[in-house]
């Protein structure tokens, strides 16, 4: 056809025959190029090696295994990190408080994400009535101080680990809709959406196929941040004594115990406190380098 | 296709627009909102478009052009009127029939940029139509067609998997024109398909949609505000002003023998590529802005800016008449012509 | 080098800005874009110079290095001079350039609300700059600001100075634009894309208002546009811009006349007219413009040129002058080389 006139060009300039890169190759490679986020990752990885992989070795019986002739002894052979007040071993306990710690962080942020989301992308979808109603709702919410609903709720609950989760979602959700909603009232405007609906694409694949992966990059950088907020959180409560009750090891309850400890027993709080340290550290690190490697529009490749 | 499924008799129009009216409600308040006003986009336009014809719809910004071609091919929904495309009832159809004109009548946008998925490829966006509308069976039939559909717009088949962004202004555009194929319509809104682009690049997209119209005899509603491009691709004219109608016909009875004051002073401000005839040309250079569309003018809507206004245009709408056969224009001043 | 007078006086004016082999480039993540490739012009005193081309060939870049405006890093400026009234604006200290950018030399922007602060009243900023180029008294800035609000047609001056840019039309807030330019009396006035995002009619105002303001106050234009109908109407001499070079200049009557550079004539071929029966397709130039990432060897034309010859592929061609007022870079077309 005369409208084939000469072989084009790409306009990046790129090799027109090398093979194209899917969305998640060039993600990848941007995110790889990012050293702190790359750094964080790796950190990571070894933290959930530490906690899950060490939890098939140092059991919950092993981690809450009194031994009252050796308490508060400092790290030795024995004993790596110490024990504490009961004599229970420091290692083992970080490793089982890990599991609960990661797992009440990942799991909270999943459904933070999920509320957040499916809110803020009716609000911001459908707009009108639906999305005032959702949006004084959510705003209701931000109102009342997070550590105030936290403690309150702890109390009314009670600190099994399944309602902590559920408690830690339900109050923060709020920051994941107002993004979801703001970038779906943006992006719905576009003219690809508008393309689909001449289309006839059903409304429901233009949520799910066309505006959802559009919003990934905050979304998934709201992920991370919220695993993190969720294990300081946990944090929070521990030390304030509603989390998660013992002999449950978590991260923010061993705190809670090394109290009394801080100058005496520095091993107490030193373990869990660096371990705290260091996975929000390298989730925000992590969250960062997403934050880049997502932008659809970002050409660095 | 549309017409499969219920043929149309010969000489009837392929799309008719009657009294077509959109009003976009101000809204204000919290949760119970209250109406405070309507931005008169589109005010009761009516036209017809006949197969294989290209019907150019010309105006300035907030003229209510794009909002018109939206509105009748039932993205928007309609505050009053209705249009009918091959017969079907565009704004009370439902179901099957609401499918049937999704396929049959397609857009192509202005801006290449925003009206392609920029996390899809370009078989995830070619393909899309076939897909909702389970044209082609099987992956690989797919992204067969999909190959022909970028043989048919001039793109090459070997990008099939790269990303918009990759690909330049003019090559974007042919990537959505090729979307806008795939489910073999028969009528295209063009919504200032080339006004985003380059010149060198415009000539090559608008022959791309004369061959295309010549190869599958497609009807176009060409909307645009280039009026020099609206005279070289299309057959008639409809001239639009703050919502309304005000000067329709034959692209060269329009373009030589403008009736409309407005129209006038439309075709006497573009410019022309030519010194010498740009230094002898008079203008007609119009006072002031164009009016809002939320409080437009009584009366004629063209009455503050017209220079032949009189004292009844600011209080009387012009009636639509056919002054010329095929020549429509809503203005009190213009009168017949004698023919003897 | 032949000294280009203007076609409408026979003495050539006293010399304004001489632009010698200017050199632009951007260091960017992907590589070294090649904006502005060594183009040498001259404007002379009171003189209408167009700088005509597409997205990207550096017609704006061009001049936005000349003031000095290029963001250092990513932009570079390779090489060259930039004589006005005798200095080299490529060299002057940034406060010396601050005083020359809004004194001798003033500039219009296609958007005019990114150079208007909207948080500033159009008092404010039109009495600021006023006050500090002109050491004007508060009382005296205000009236000059009416009135230099009234010469560029804003109807109620007086009222209007009091408002914010949001509050002016797109059209109004580029005629505060110029008012605020004209303030310092400049010799010079850089128009880039100034109408592009207006619409015809306003656009026709904008282009009549420069002009009579130019007549009036005898300073030079620079006008960048796109578009080549402008450019005809208001232009003496154009300058054709492709992939970062000069590729053709001409007085205006011999460039729309006598085309001698392929591009040019494609372009020309291009486009529709508004005032003509529509006789062809369009002549549509293939291809795209070439990618800047690649330092420029040969003619930039030379892969989408029908009269491309093999020594455009190899050796770029200089400027050559083939009439007084016309200089043309290809070696076919002005130097002569045919290939039968």
């Amino acid at each position: 056809m005369a409208t084939v006139d000469t072989p084009i060009t790409l306009a990046t300039g790129a090799d027109a025959l090398a093979p194209p890169l899917t969305f998640r190759q060039m993600a990848w490679r941007r995110f790889r190029r990012h050293r702190m986020a790359m750094a964080g990752a790796v950190i990571l990885i070894l933290l959930f090696v530490y906690a899950f992989g060490g939890g098939l070795i140092f059991t919950a019986e092993r981690a809450n295994f009194t031994d009252t002739s050796a308490r508060l002894q400092g790290p030795s052979a024995a004993h790596p990190f110490g024990t504490d007040t009961v004599g229970r071993d420091v290692l083992a306990r970080t490793i089982q408080g890990g599991r609960i710690s990661l797992m009440i962080g990942l799991m909270a942020a999943v459904l933070e994400i999920v509320i957040g989301v499916v809110v803020g992308a009716v609000a911001g979808y459908y707009g009108g009535v639906v999305d005032s109603l959702l949006m004084r709702l959510t705003e209701a919410m931000l109102i009342i101080p997070s550590l105030f609903l936290l403690i309150v709720a702890a109390r009314l609950v009670g600190g099994s680990v399944t309602w902590i989760i559920i408690i830690f979602a339900l109050t923060s959700w709020m920051y994941v809709a107002r993004i979801v909603r703001a970038e779906f009232l943006s992006l719905k405007e576009n003219e690809f959406i508008l393309a689909a609906r001449s289309i006839g694409t059903p409304t429901s694949q233009i949520i799910f196929r066309h505006i959802l992966p559009n919003s990934m990059a905050p979304i998934v950088v709201s992920a991370t941040l919220a695993v993190a907020t969720a294990i300081l959180s946990e944090a929070y409560i521990s030390f304030l004594g509603m989390g998660v009750q013992p002999p449950t090891a978590t991260w923010g309850n061993m705190l809670d115990g090394s109290y009394n400890y801080i100058e005496s027993a520095p091993w107490l709080w030193i373990f869990p406190g660096l371990l705290i340290l260091l996975t929000v550290l390298s989730i925000n690190f992590v969250g960062d380098g997403l934050r880049d490697a997502l932008d659809p529009r970002s050409r660095n490749v | 296709m549309i017409n499969d499924e219920r043929p149309t008799s010969n000489g009837e129009p392929l799309v008719r627009v009657v009294e077509l009216t959109k009003h976009f409600p101000i809204r204000q308040g919290l949760i119970f909102q209250r109406v405070t006003g309507q931005v008169r986009a589109v005010d009761g336009i009516s036209f017809e478009i006949a197969r294989g014809e290209t019907l150019g719809l010309v105006g300035e910004s907030g003229c209510g052009k794009s909002t018109a071609g939206r509105t009748l091919l039932g993205l928007y929904p309609a505050t009053s009127g209705y249009s009918t495309i091959a017969g079907h009832h565009v704004q009370t159809a439902t179901g099957d029939e609401w499918l049937a004109i999704r396929r049959g009548a397609q857009m192509i946008f202005q801006d290449p940029f925003a009206s392609l998925n920029p996390r899809w490829t370009v078989n995830g966006i070619i393909s899309e139509p076939l897909r909702v509308h389970n044209l082609v069976d099987g992956e690989a039939a797919r992204t067969e067609r999909v190959k022909e559909l970028m043989a048919l717009v001039g793109l090459d088949s070997r990008y099939i998997n790269r990303f918009p962004h990759e690909f330049s202004g003019g090559q974007r555009q042919r990537i959505g024109i090729a979307r806008s194929l795939a489910s073999d319509p028969l009528f295209l809104v063009c919504d200032e398909p080339i006004s985003a682009l380059d010149v060198s690049i415009q000539a090559q997209v608008v022959n791309l949609l004369e061959e295309l119209q010549d190869r599958l005899g497609l009807t176009y509603l060409f909307i645009a505000h280039d009026l020099s491009m609206v005279r070289h691709i299309c057959d008639r004219v409809v001239v639009m002003y703050l919502g309304v109608m005000v000067e329709s016909a034959a692209k060269d009875d329009l373009y030589e023998e403008p009736l409309h004051p407005y129209t006038q002073a439309l075709l006497s401000a573009v410019p022309v590529p030519d010194p010498k005839l740009a230094r002898r040309r008079k203008r007609i250079v119009l006072e002031g802005d164009v009016p809002s569309p939320i409080n437009p003018p009584t009366g004629c809507r063209f009455h503050t800016r017209c220079p032949i206004a009189q004292p009844h245009c600011t209080t009387h709408v012009p009636v639509w008449r056919e002054i010329d056969p095929g020549h429509w224009v809503a203005c009190h001043e213009v009168e017949p012509k004698f023919r003897p | 080098m032949t000294v280009y007078a203007s076609h409408s006086t026979a003495a050539p004016r006293p010399l304004l800005l001489d632009i010698r082999n200017l050199q632009v480039r951007f260091y960017t993540p992907e590589g070294t874009v090649y904006a502005v490739n060594d183009i040498s012009y001259k404007v002379h005193e009171g003189e209408v110079v167009a700088v005509v081309g597409e997205s990207g060939c550096g017609k704006s870049v061009s001049m936005m290095a000349v003031l000095g405006l290029i963001p250092r890093p990513p932009g570079e400026i390779a090489g060259g001079e930039a004589l006005f009234m005798g200095r080299d604006l490529l060299r002057l200290p940034e406060d010396d350039m601050q005083s020359v950018r809004g004194g001798d030399i003033a500039m219009v922007f296609q958007d005019p609300m990114t150079s208007l602060n909207p948080v500033l009243s159009v008092r404010r900023q039109m009495t600021e700059s006023l006050r500090r180029h002109a050491n004007m008294s508060p009382e005296q800035a205000r009236d000059r600001a009416v009135e230099l609000l009234e010469l560029v047609g804003i109807p109620d001056a007086a009222r209007r100075l009091g408002d914010y840019p949001h509050q002016f039309s797109g059209g109004m807030r580029q005629r505060v634009m110029i008012a605020m330019m004209l303030a310092c009396n400049p010799s010079l006035l850089i128009a880039d894309e100034p109408t592009t995002a207006l619409d015809v009619t306003i656009q026709a105002q904008i282009v009549e208002l420069v002009t009579r303001m130019r007549e009036k106050l005898g300073m030079a234009l620079i006008w960048i546009t796109h578009d080549l109908g402008v450019v005809a109407g208001l232009a003496e001499r154009v300058i054709v811009m492709y992939a970062g070079m000069i590729v053709e200049e001409a007085d205006v009557d011999s460039l729309f006349d006598r085309p001698r550079h392929p591009y040019t004539l494609a372009l020309l071929g291009a486009l529709p007219r508004v005032d003509r029966r529509r006789d062809s397709r369009l002549n549509s130039i293939p291809g795209a413009p070439p990618n800047l990432l690649v330092e420029p060897r040969g003619c930039p034309f030379a892969p989408r040129c029908e009269y491309v010859i093999e020594r455009c592929r190899v050796e770029r061609p200089p400027l050559m002058p083939v009439s007084p007022t016309q200089r043309s870079a290809c070696w076919v077309l002005a130097g002569g080389e045919g290939n039968n």
